[in-house]
């Protein structure tokens, strides 16, 4: 008992990030050999490496959320993800809608999945969207079934997944096999200064040897649009990603504002922890991409990068967990979290790993932190030092370390609507 | 764990109170909780490392903005050597700066 309390003392009462007190840290720290480095994952079918192993209870729309509960409940070691759509989505709005769905299942950090839809139709299309992996899933409607019968047939198939994963082994993979997305969130003047350059210098030693990338949050690079469209890989891509950004301030901003957005963006939280105005907002931002890396292509919401290797953009909301959740659909394993005044975030399938640098939060909530990098305020803690600090949190929660966040039961799923259903 | 700290980074007034991103800013962040009207801030420029003082004129919280310079009605705000957003109110240097005197020149 001694030993385990040593172990969690803290200097801080809410908890601190354990990244400098941990004795029990196996070998060298990846961040002394970015291009050596490597973690133990879980390669899938296709090729494609995860950090966790979950079996997942997946529903098709909001009417088949309570089977997939009760699946969930009687099969330990699986997964519903409830959400509030996928009835009478049409266009856009409906592919967004399936290539949410089918990137989640199909994510490597998901092993095998049962969909519960209320009829067959669209089910079979999630199930055959998933398949392409070659990873198991298998689909049930209710219509003509009922719930309870439903539950039982998807029990059954949940218990062999489960049973079937638990003896999947991981295996020692290197760091260019990771896919490592960012957005920050709650955040504040102590967000541009610390936590998000952190993930930028991340971004800048990581994405040179292999690492697949990921930023976006359109809605917030307003004021930093300037630069982000100057670090396009090339001009095409610049004038795409222009074009996206350019979108959504004349159709979605324009069409729908009823005033200047002072009480959206920044937020109440932003403003409270001193931004003042959206383009300081941006430019804070903008610092997770570092200072060399340049993006290759600009993404829809969630569309799975194809471009192989490097820095992606893509075209999300800036709220947090459908930000997230878009990322995680893309295939992104791992995400990287900046926060200033103290998002909780979470996901359900990637762990996503909380970096602030305000000591306020620190202080108050930091049992939602795991990279504590106040240092960079005080001018004791370099942004390199900081990065290597995230690479190693990083390395670590891929290898198995919960999060904060998975600790604390934070599984926020939301997916992005473009416009009312039918 | 605080003497170590002493001995690393020498006397406490090393670390810095406000922080500007660009020797361009007219503003700077208070990275340190509590800050009183009448200190003397000592303050670190992140880019180039050079420092500065500024006579801190209100209570700010920490992560808020102080004025660098005499900042008056429709001035640009510069931050990370970029435009920010406009004064609609003036804010003489070592005051707060926020929503009170400084808006978005956006949407």
């Amino acid at each position: 008992m001694a030993t385990i309390a040593h172990e969690m003392s803290s200097p801080y009462p809410g908890g601190a990030p354990d990244q400098l007190m941990t004795k029990s840290l196996e070998g060298k720290r990846a961040s002394s050999d970015y291009k050596n480095a490597s973690f133990r994952g879980w390669r899938r079918e296709n090729g494609r490496v995860g950090v966790r192993n979950h079996v997942v209870i997946l529903p098709l729309d909001d009417l088949s959320n309570s089977a997939c509960e009760a699946v969930a409940n009687n099969v330990k070691g699986t997964m519903a993800i409830p959400h509030a759509y996928g009835r009478l989505q049409f266009g856009e709005d409906l592919d967004l809608f399936f290539r949410t769905l089918i990137g989640i299942g199909s994510n490597p950090n998901v092993a095998a999945v049962v969909v519960i839809g209320i009829e067959d139709g669209w089910t079979g299309r999630v199930v055959d969207g998933i398949a392409k992996t070659g990873k198991p899933v298998v689909g049930f409607g209710i219509e003509g079934h009922g719930d309870i019968a439903t539950i039982a047939k998807a029990s059954y198939q949940a218990k062999r997944f489960v049973q079937w994963a638990s003896e999947l082994r991981r295996e020692e993979c290197p760091i260019a096999d990771l896919w490592v997305s960012t957005k920050c969130g709650e955040s504040d003047t102590t967000t541009g200064l610390s936590s998000c350059p952190t993930v930028g210098n991340m971004y800048d030693k990581l994405i040179p040897h292999g690492i697949y990338g990921v930023f976006g949050e359109t809605s917030e690079i307003t004021g930093a649009e300037h630069l982000c469209r100057e670090r396009a890989a090339t001009p095409e891509i610049a004038e795409k990603w222009y074009k996206m950004w350019k979108a959504y301030q004349d159709d979605v901003i324009e069409a729908h504002k009823t005033n200047d957005l002072s009480d959206s963006q920044p937020t109440k939280g932003n403003i409270a922890g001193g931004l003042t105005t959206i383009e300081e907002k941006a430019l804070g931002n903008l610092e997770k991409i570092g200072r060399k890396c340049r993006y290759i292509d600009a993404l829809e919401p969630a569309e799975t990068p194809a471009k192989g290797p490097g820095l992606y953009y893509m075209d999300s909301s800036s709220a947090a967990a459908e930000c997230v959740t878009l990322m995680a659909a893309g295939g992104y394993v791992v995400h990287t979290f900046p926060t200033g005044q103290g998002n909780v975030i979470g996901n359900p399938i990637v762990p996503v790993i909380k970096i602030s640098g305000n000591p306020k939060t620190l202080r108050t909530m930091g049992e939602h932190i795991d990279v504590d990098v106040t240092g960079v305020l005080r001018r004791e803690m370099t942004l390199d030092q900081a990065g290597d600090a995230l690479i190693d949190m990083i390395v670590r929660t891929c290898n198995g370390r919960l999060t904060a966040a998975e600790s604390l039961g934070h599984r926020e799923f939301s997916m992005t609507k473009l416009y009312r259903s039918a | 764990m605080s003497s170590q700290q002493a001995t690393t980074t020498g006397a406490k007034s090393n670390i810095p109170q406000v922080l500007a991103h660009s020797p361009k800013d007219n503003v700077a962040v208070v990275v340190v909780e509590g800050l009183k009207a009448g200190t003397k801030a000592f303050g670190v420029v992140t880019e180039d490392n050079s420092t500065f003082t500024v006579d801190v004129k209100d209570d700010i919280p920490i992560g808020h903005k102080v004025a660098l310079i005499d900042l008056s009605d429709k001035d640009t705000v510069v931050k990370y050597g970029q435009d920010v957003g406009r004064m609609v109110a003036a804010a003489g240097k070592g005051h707060h700066v926020h929503t009170q005197n400084m808006k978005t020149k956006r949407w």
